[in-house]
């Protein structure tokens, strides 16, 4: 299992501004930690930061593990359902196996009779299925999403919260930014809250429901517009 | 305009009589001109595709000089080619003046910086799209350089064929380090450019329509290739 | 005198000639355009099974492709230019080939009145009516000589080139086509005139002077400075050419009914 992540002091100034404010935290090992906050908190430049995608201005972070990340776009390959899924499972703890356990991952989520078209021709919902499988390949310790199902319809968004919750029952840490308040109740254990790229409040996802002590977080929930 | 139905008529003629010379020189002209692509794209794909992903000092004016060099007049590279090949010049002593090899070793200088400048363009906007995931994906330089030129594949058969129709056209470059020599190095161009000369204009012309009709068959076949893929690049 | 002494030396230092090889020769256009090589050349190489690859410029361009060793023949018709590349150490010997003669072609209408005049007269007045005159300005052996007949005729042109002078820096048949399209005057050599084919309507104007005399040499590239020289199959067709056979076969080519290229070698038996 992996270590604990933390950061110290971390921040990050892009166009002479700040937006990651000297965050300190030190995420639970295990279960789903949920980033929440107002549009332009900095909830994915968080989450690129703890990635490793972006460098941060100053600051440390300290990960350890095989990681890997779904995006709110899926990122498709111009190439078909299967070669998307085998590009990465050729790169992870699969590869000696990387056909068979990719007809098994395409029939978990029902895509195993269509795994010779373009991946580009499935529907959004079904993209990002497949993204979600992609990065799973790749046996992450820690899997990061952001907002992947943002732009998906309910039962899109289900079949996406049923294969991340069965990862995170299997011990996979999930770090996951989203704005839907009923995703993070049905998904998160704690719970971290940004505003304006500080950090208002970080708890169990329980306690921060029932009674958030930041102003922002108590507005933010109330759906009341925080600027 | 006795001279196109004249052309028209001949080209025909040569064609359907499938006349030895022409068979050996549009063998010539396609073998010369799809060597010079493939080691063209050899060349051209991988630095486009580096110079697309990577950042340094002095990219801008390395950009600025490969998309100079898609204007270099065949001519130029033919002379600076004679010059290097030539018994006097540093590589005579390989005795490549006069062969095809020459004409093909011209041909690819001349469109390497085709390819080299338009798939960066092509692998440039793809790499926007797939940057995060391949670096979430741990992905070297060398792997992500390999996943774009085949992702990107679709718009680089545009890119090759682009190459290729430069390469087949011109005579600036092949005439000089070929030097046009029966039977040896004479391709379609320099046939046109030769028969032009001799004032023999309806066959000239007739040679042109028959290069015409290559290139639309290269074409085709290319864009046939292309669709196929096309349908995974944009489904 | 020294040609056959010559060539028993090079039989000695280089293996003899041999079928399969090939040879390339830096050639004037006008041979190769008027269609003499494709007459001679199955002849020769069916009696030696030596391969000769013709590459086909002006004679200026073949003198300096010459020059960096980039061919074993140099076949052209400059004869001081060819006795300038000889003294240079950079060919072994100059031979006199063949001669034909050039010709002033322009339209039928004659516009400056020249037809039948001598080709100085011919000249002075074209610059007189200012009449179009296409010139090669390749440095090629036409362009040589026509130069030369222009300066005879103590003409300046440096003020001309570009309004009825017009330089096109191409060679024989491309200015042919340049004169045709515009209706300029040129000097040609007879051989590429006769198989030209785009000659419209124009006509011969002016022809007949000894000044026109048009001489073609032949000269092996020297073995000593451009050590690539593929001496004795080069020296072979050499041979051959100014052989009694080689002397035949030059004046059996005809195009329509007319001869080209008029052999005048000195024959080698006489030459020893």
């Amino acid at each position: 299992m992996a270590d604990p992540i933390r950061t110290t002091a971390l921040t990050l100034k892009a166009g002479g501004e700040d937006r990651i404010r000297a965050l300190d935290l030190t995420l639970s090992a295990r279960g789903t930690t949920v980033i929440m906050g107002p549009n332009g908190a900095g909830k994915s430049l968080l989450l690129r930061l703890l990635h490793g995608l972006i460098a941060p201005t100053s600051g440390t972070i300290h990960s350890t593990g095989r990681q890997a990340m779904v995006f709110q776009r899926p990122v498709m390959l111009r190439r078909s359902v299967e070669a998307n899924l085998l590009f990465a499972l050729r790169r992870g703890p699969y590869a000696q196996d990387a056909e068979n356990k990719c007809r098994e991952m395409l029939t978990e989520i029902s895509l195993n009779t269509r795994a010779k078209q373009p991946a580009r021709s499935l529907s959004g919902g079904e993209q990002q299925r497949l993204a979600l499988a992609r990065a799973l390949s790749l046996g992450p310790e820690i899997l990061f999403l952001d907002e992947p199902t943002a732009s998906l319809d309910p039962t899109a968004t289900l079949a996406i919260e049923k294969t991340v919750q069965r990862s995170a029952d299997a011990k996979t840490k999930i770090i996951l930014v989203t704005h839907d308040q009923g995703q993070a109740r049905r998904l998160a254990d704690e719970i971290i809250f940004l505003h304006n790229g500080q950090l208002c409040e970080h708890t169990l996802a329980a306690e921060f429901f029932e009674a958030p002590t930041s102003q922002q977080a108590r507005a933010y929930l109330a759906g009341q517009l925080v600027l | 305009m006795h001279e196109f139905t004249e052309a028209f008529r001949l080209a025909f003629a040569l064609v359907l009589a499938g006349d030895a010379d022409l068979i050996e020189i549009v063998g010539l002209s396609l073998r010369v001109s799809l060597t010079a692509i493939i080691l063209a794209c050899f060349i051209g794909l991988p630095l486009g595709a580096w110079l697309a992903i990577t950042r340094f000092r002095g990219r801008g004016a390395v950009l600025v000089v490969v998309n100079a060099l898609m204007g270099l007049p065949p001519v130029v590279i033919g002379l600076l080619v004679y010059l290097s090949l030539s018994r006097a010049g540093p590589l005579g002593s390989f005795g490549l003046l006069y062969t095809p090899t020459a004409m093909i070793i011209a041909q690819t200088i001349l469109i390497a910086p085709i390819i080299a400048a338009l798939s960066r363009q092509v692998i440039e906007d793809l790499h926007a799209e797939y940057d995060e995931q391949f670096r979430s994906m741990g992905l070297s330089r060398r792997e992500t350089i390999a996943a774009l030129l085949w992702d990107g594949r679709t718009a680089l058969i545009t890119v090759a064929l682009a190459g290729f129709g430069r390469a087949i056209a011109e005579v600036g470059a092949v005439i000089i380090v070929g030097g046009n020599i029966d039977h040896l190095t004479r391709v379609m161009t320099t046939a046109i450019a030769l028969e032009t000369s001799k004032g023999d204009l309806p066959l000239a012309l007739a040679l042109g329509l028959i290069l015409l009709v290559i290139a639309l068959t290269v074409n085709a076949l290319a864009m046939s290739l292309r669709r196929k893929s096309h349908s995974f690049a944009h489904g | 005198m020294l040609r056959p002494a010559l060539a028993a030396l090079l039989m000695m230092t280089t293996s003899a000639a041999v079928a399969g090889d090939s040879i390339i020769v830096q050639s004037t256009t006008s041979t190769a355009n008027s269609g003499l090589y494709a007459h001679l050349l199955p002849m020769f190489e069916a009696e030696t099974g030596i391969t000769v690859n013709v590459v086909a410029v002006g004679t200026g361009q073949a003198i300096r492709n010459a020059r960096n060793c980039d061919g074993d023949v140099l076949l052209v018709h400059a004869k001081s230019a060819e006795e300038d590349f000889v003294a240079d150490g950079r060919g072994v010997e100059r031979f006199d080939l063949m001669y034909n003669d050039f010709i002033f072609v322009g339209p039928p209408e004659d516009p400056a009145k020249i037809k039948g005049n001598s080709p100085i007269d011919a000249l002075a007045k074209v610059e007189a009516a200012k009449a179009l005159f296409a010139s090669r300005g390749d440095d090629s052996g036409t362009h040589k000589k026509e130069r030369a007949l222009w300066d005879e005729a103590e003409i300046d042109l440096s003020d001309a080139s570009g309004t009825w002078y017009r330089e096109t820096g191409s060679g024989m048949g491309a200015t042919l086509n340049v004169a045709t399209g515009m209706g300029a005057y040129t000097m040609t050599d007879r051989a590429t005139w006769i198989s030209f084919g785009n000659k419209r309507d124009f006509e011969i104007i002016v022809e007949g002077d000894e000044t026109l005399f048009n001489q073609y040499g032949v000269i092996l590239v020297n073995p000593e400075t451009c050590p690539s020289v593929k001496a004795a199959p080069a020296q072979a067709f050499i041979d051959w050419l100014l052989s009694s056979a080689g002397q035949a076969a030059i004046a059996a080519y005809s195009r329509q009914g007319q001869q080209l290229f008029f052999p005048n070698a000195v024959k080698p038996d006489q030459n020893g």
